[in-house]
């Protein structure tokens, strides 16, 4: 067998999505030497581990990265993945990212003066590495899931692509965030009834007084809160997703919705003993808290449009109705009966880090880390919920975080020893001479 | 607005909770607790149980004093009423847990209780435990819980405080999520 090289460099990047990318892109603009390694290619979990109808939750306009920034006609629409995917190749390329693509890390370990990077294409050393590779490589899966009988059909998100691919009859979405909402619609308007397994959730509407929720989150600065800034930065991480969908209609896809629609709501799924699956009697307060904290977000929006001076610019405040429950949510339905055929987990993802031989990971198999900084020197972490602001899991947020981490990075490799975590806010990126159509299109 | 600011003192020392719940964080085996509670069975339908020691903080601990509890049946179903049902104790458990959560939240969110009182009526179909009707089950059908708190608060500050006092409960879970029981004779 041929034995490859062992590379040096000052930089590896592991994963080539928006983040990883965006980092290339900050290393780049410090003269950086740096490489990124991709197991499949840019963009890889989009290209196949996302479901055919997948809209962005988030708007157009919602995606910006150093040195780009949407320019089309539509910057309040919600692009399908092809199309994310086409802008990620093509930035990939703007920047003259250093990709190796189809190129597996299979073992990061500790060495004297950084890190051996082991892939299934040769080795790589190097003085910091940036752990690109997202918050969300496994669907996270209750411990009981395997007390599910096996007459029942069971899937994650990541290997669901369409209702056809389920047999008929009925099916039990596990999960009420932006994941589960949307798949369980989709089921139910394939005529596969469709039960919901609601627990804590985060209820928003699509729009607000005439804008989307995004552009109020933005404006208002709260998706540019800082990481220390909020109290209980363990619980602001672990938060679900809001219970948002992109569709040109721009609906809002709440559990009211989708009780009209005739998908039966129960509770948390809290466990299964012998074929029957067991709800929380806790639906209420879920929904109570939900509509509560929905009713915290909109007073600020509320807030905000008053003092500055933005009243007469957006539609009158409305607030939308309480979540319906019924009188007697369920409470326990039997798996083996036949009612339901199928089971979607819908219940959330967590970063896969087998590979990682850093004594880094906290006992719940997290990276411990000061907003991206690993406790582990030359080591950095992008792309999870909250890392360095209430944005940092979305594309939009990676310019910021690469750009305070490569800042960071940068002294790092000069004085070759951990810092504090200090760093100015963003140089504002340059606009790259890239995506030339969709301004010329305006 | 912060605690100090409002002067909000509703006797419960949210600082204390606080600072154990970072040193509990730090140390996760010292949050292990068992609650533990004795029962002696006296005549027909009377029992009576006696709390006193637990184990927590990575050791033995004791209450200041022990504490007794009589539960009987009421003469209706022909027992001497000695004490409240059983079933009557898991509502007192279920207020009493979640009027404590009240409290602990509202210190820490600077909310000033002027009163909190509550009332809870559990629902029972009597078919299931006396076995007159399969389908219908022993316990509560269900459990409803009324508020009535007096407040420096709005009214939506005031449901957040119940709503999250419900999140937090310890009972409240425990009655609304399954619980694996074994039950052993020695």
């Amino acid at each position: 067998m041929r034995q490859d090289p062992v590379r040096t460099i000052d930089s590896v990047i592991v994963g080539a999505g928006h983040a990883g990318l965006a980092m290339s892109r900050c290393l780049s603009g410090r003269s950086i030497e740096h490489v990124i390694l991709e197991r499949g290619e840019v963009a890889n979990s989009w290209k196949r581990e996302r479901w055919e109808s997948l809209r962005l939750l988030t708007p157009n306009w919602q995606s910006r990265l150093p040195g780009y920034c949407y320019e089309g006609d539509d910057p309040d629409g919600y692009r399908a993945v092809p199309e994310l995917i086409e802008i990620l190749d093509r930035y990939a390329r703007a920047i003259s990212a250093p990709l190796r693509i189809r190129t597996t890390v299979t073992a990061v370990r500790r060495a004297d003066n950084g890190y051996v990077v082991k892939t299934d294409q040769g080795e790589w050393r190097c003085r910091t590495i940036v752990i690109a590779t997202g918050a969300c490589n496994i669907a996270a899966v209750p411990s009981w899931a395997n007390a599910v009988p096996s007459t029942v059909q069971t899937l994650t998100p990541m290997q669901y692509r369409s209702p056809q691919q389920i047999e008929p009859g009925g099916v039990l979405v596990v999960g009420a965030s932006a994941t589960g909402i949307q798949l369980a619609v989709e089921i139910h308007r394939s005529g596969r009834p469709v039960t919901l397994c609601v627990g804590e959730h985060i209820r928003a509407p699509r729009t607000y007084r005439g804008k989307d929720t995004q552009w109020w989150m933005d404006v208002t600065g709260l998706f540019d809160q800082r990481y220390d800034q909020v109290e209980d930065i363990a619980r602001a991480r672990r938060l679900p997703s809001m219970q948002l969908v992109g569709t040109p209609e721009r609906l809002t896809l709440d559990l009211n919705a989708l009780s009209a629609t005739g998908i039966r709501l129960v509770g948390r799924l809290a466990g299964i003993r012998g074929s029957t699956a067991q709800f929380s009697g806790s639906l209420r307060n879920q929904c109570a808290l939900a509509d509560l904290k929905m009713g915290r977000l909109l007073d600020t929006f509320d807030l905000w449009a008053r003092d500055h001076g933005l009243e007469s610019q957006v539609e009158a405040p409305v607030r939308l109705p309480p979540t319906v429950v019924e009188q007697s949510p369920r409470l326990e339905l039997n798996l083996a009966s036949g009612e339901i055929k199928t089971i979607v987990w819908a219940t959330g993802y967590r970063p896969d880090y087998s590979w990682l031989q850093v004594p880094v990971l906290d006992h719940k198999g997290q990276i411990r880390h000061d907003g991206g900084v690993a406790e582990a020197p030359g080591m950095y972490v992008l792309g999870l919920q909250f890392l360095r602001r209430r944005k940092s899991a979305f594309i939009d947020g990676a310019a910021d975080d690469a750009n305070d981490l490569s800042e960071h990075l940068l002294h790092y490799l000069k004085h070759r020893r951990t810092i504090l975590n200090q760093m100015p806010l963003s140089e504002k990126c340059r606009r790259l001479p890239i995506f030339a159509e969709e301004r010329n299109a305006q | 607005m912060s605690v100090l600011e409002r002067q909000v003192n509703n006797g419960v020392n949210v600082q204390a909770l606080l600072d154990a719940r970072k040193a509990l964080s730090d140390a996760p085996e010292a949050a292990k607790f068992q609650w533990r509670a004795s029962c002696k069975w006296i005549n027909g339908t009377h029992s009576h149980s006696t709390i006193r020691n637990f184990f927590g903080l990575g050791g033995e601990q004791k209450h200041r004093t022990e504490f007794s509890f009589d539960a009987d049946h009421p003469e209706i179903f022909a027992s001497e009423d000695k004490g409240p049902t059983p079933v009557e104790y898991v509502l007192v458990g279920l207020t009493s847990c979640l009027t404590a959560g009240i409290a602990a939240v509202a210190q820490n969110r600077g909310i000033q209780l002027r009163s909190v009182t509550a009332t809870i009526e559990g629902s029972m179909d009597m078919q299931g435990i006396l076995g007159i009707d399969q389908d219908v089950r022993n316990g509560f059908d269900g459990i409803k819980v009324k508020y009535q708190i007096d407040a420096d608060a709005t009214p939506n500050e005031i449901k957040a405080l119940v709503a999250q006092s419900q999140k937090r409960s310890a009972v409240f879970d425990i009655i609304t999520n399954p619980t694996s029981v074994s039950v052993e004779v020695n």
